[in-house]
């Protein structure tokens, strides 16, 4: 009872990263709050899967075993939850705001009224005044994220409704083992007890799902590029530059949604976050969504035809001018200076 | 062949994407007069796959829901002009300062009173928020299935749709019986233009409130043409639980907004010139961060 809950998605018999990610954040919100930290994994054949959550700090893990559970339901997953946190009542509830964690969540939201908020970039406790009731919270879960286009960052607060429930992207928090044999118990559910048989309405006919072949996060250099790069021959300049310094080529909201670059690459709010040794922005205004996905670059490299763009205030070097003649100048330099 | 009844969730939004330097006013807070209003984008994805449902079984209605304030009725105007048939203004000051679980609810109790739906169909989520919950939600509070992120509608028998999911990593098609929430994804085709038959027919559409601020009396026109009536439903108009609206009923609550500060750090100016590039670049191969 009371304790912070993650939710873990399920793919291929591996738990996704960003399930992982948030047991570390419930882990230490955990402690903070001197409660337990409980997960639940929803599937099929869960045997082994306990090794890739208890080592995350995890102090109970609920299966939920059963060969219709997998792949992922949008009826029965919300069933088990609702009906597992209507016996345990935890006072915080996280999931990925993925594809699945944003279906559930505002699901499981809306049958317990609870609060939920999406897209969280900072998870914190701390307490809350309520002036016009005269009421004092202790360990509220502050629930941090940028609003109305990046321009605000808000921190929201679910004073009396629980779960207080959150998504979080994949990438925002960092996941790390706490303990290889950490000492956690494993509850099987009686999934007869959790869900109806009337959930099971939808027939998956097809799925193909891809394991991404770039491998945006994990590189030590980014270039991305933003609508000032202006079409999608220009992107080809990042690519040039990237493989050259053996990079990958990130790309910000509206350069993914102008159609220069694929959706895969985007970084931000809403698409990756990273963390590079050296993140080159090309015609990157940077407004608060991005930065959101890279400020923690160890170096930043803003070239921008605007000289008060807000991306150069986090910036190391500021150029300002054409990327069409910066970043070929850019692989000259590098070409002559590193033979 | 079936005629289907569609609802269409639609949000009129600020132009969240086009945000200039006047956006915030000295106090910090958003200037939203200087931003214009806009049909939310995938809400226009998700007009468009009703607009197809609609072109293939004829007698098919397309209705627009939206809950906001008076202006919002340009949304169910723009719906018109496209190729809806209809919309409702769902429009209180006791809506102000819903979260997205209270704005569902005043949704759910909407839809509620329409009878026959087989269809909601709203956009994937909101640029102003981006949170993608009102869709879900709806669905738990008519305790209707969802089906999130569709890309298209591959198949409608009777009562039983096949549709096509575009997930973060893959697709997914999916068979399932109505009625249905669907929300569309933005990679779905585009809403088709404004007709311009349809905007010369629905150009004085108006809500009564629009109307009684008009000088001249259109009243003639209304009772001969009642299709220009759009219906504006209050609080009154639907069966509620007051305690569940607007910031009351909200669970969550903003504690807090800050401004958007940039803490400047101390960056090194570079002129587009070869020497300053080049320097950089030397600078960046000794430190190892590149090489």
């Amino acid at each position: 009872m009371n304790n912070v809950f993650v939710y873990c998605e399920i793919e291929d018999g591996q738990v996704a990263e960003v399930s992982q990610e948030l047991l570390t954040k419930g882990r230490t919100l955990a402690n903070e709050l001197k409660c337990k930290l409980e997960a639940i994994a929803i599937g099929h054949q869960l045997e082994g899967i306990a090794d890739q959550i208890i080592p995350y700090g995890a102090d109970t893990l609920y299966l939920a075993d059963d060969k219709r559970l997998y792949p992922y339901q949008t009826l029965p997953h919300t069933s088990i939850i609702v009906n597992l946190f209507k016996e345990e009542k935890p006072q915080i509830a996280l999931m990925g705001a993925s594809s699945i964690g944003r279906d559930l969540g505002p699901r499981v939201s809306s049958a317990l009224h609870s609060g939920l908020t999406a897209d969280c970039t900072s998870l914190v406790i701390g307490e809350h005044y309520d002036k016009k009731a005269d009421k004092k919270y202790e360990n509220l879960l502050y629930q941090i994220r940028p609003a109305f286009g990046g321009n605000i960052i808000a921190t929201i607060i679910n004073p009396d409704c629980r779960p207080q429930m959150a998504t979080v992207r994949e990438g925002v928090m960092k996941k790390s083992i706490i303990d290889p044999k950490y000492k956690g118990k494993t509850v099987k559910l009686d999934v007869s007890k959790y869900v109806n048989d009337t959930d099971f309405v939808v027939e998956i006919i097809e799925r193909h799902m891809e394991k991404s072949k770039l491998n945006i996060k994990g590189s030590p250099i980014i270039v991305a590029g933003g609508y000032g790069v202006g079409s999608k021959e220009n992107f080809q300049l990042l690519h040039e530059l990237a493989e050259v310094l053996g990079g990958e080529v990130g790309a910000s909201r509206a350069a993914v949604d102008a159609g220069y670059v694929e959706h895969e690459r985007q970084i931000g709010q809403t698409g990756l976050t990273v963390r590079p040794k050296l993140y080159i922005a090309c015609g990157i205004s940077g407004q608060i969504q991005h930065r959101a996905g890279m400020e923690q670059s160890a170096q930043i490299i803003a070239i921008n035809t605007d000289p008060e763009a807000p991306i150069n205030s986090i910036a190391d070097y500021v150029i300002t001018g054409d990327i069409a003649d910066i970043v070929p100048k850019m692989i000259k330099y590098y070409k002559t200076n590193t033979k | 062949m079936k005629a289907y009844n569609i609802i269409v969730l639609a949000k009129q939004v600020p132009d969240t994407r086009n945000v200039g330097k006047d956006a915030m006013k000295a106090d910090g807070t958003v200037n939203r007069a200087v931003l214009p209003a806009i049909f939310n984008p995938e809400d226009l994805n998700a007009l468009e796959q009703a607009l197809r449902i609609k072109d293939k079984f004829p007698g098919t209605t397309v209705k627009i829901l939206t809950m906001g304030p008076g202006r919002a009725a340009d949304i169910i105007r723009e719906g018109l002009y496209r190729g809806a048939d209809g919309g409702i203004l769902l429009t209180d000051r006791a809506f102000a300062g819903s979260d997205t679980l209270a704005t569902s609810y005043a949704l759910g109790q909407a839809l509620k009173k329409i009878e026959n739906v087989d269809l909601v169909i709203a956009g994937r989520q909101a640029i102003d928020g981006d949170t993608a919950q009102v869709g879900p939600q709806v669905a738990e509070k008519l305790n209707m299935l969802q089906v999130t992120y569709v890309e298209e509608v591959k198949e409608l028998k009777n009562n039983t749709i096949v549709l096509k999911r575009r997930l973060e990593r893959g697709v997914e098609t999916v068979k399932c019986p109505l009625p249905l929430v669907i929300t569309v994804n933005g990679s779905a085709p585009e809403c088709r233009a404004r007709n311009a038959k349809l905007l010369m027919t629905y150009k004085r559409a108006k809500t009564v409130t629009e109307l009684q601020k008009e000088n001249e009396d259109y009243t003639h026109l209304y009772n001969d043409r009642p299709e220009l009536n759009i219906p504006e439903w209050t609080v009154n108009d639907i069966e509620t639980d007051k305690s569940q609206l607007g910031l009351t009923g909200s669970p969550t609550k903003v504690k807090s907004i800050e401004n958007v500060v940039l803490q400047a750090k101390d960056s090194k100016i570079i002129s587009d010139n070869d020497a300053d590039i080049e320097n950089m670049m030397l600078e960046l191969i000794e430190s190892h961060t590149i090489g």
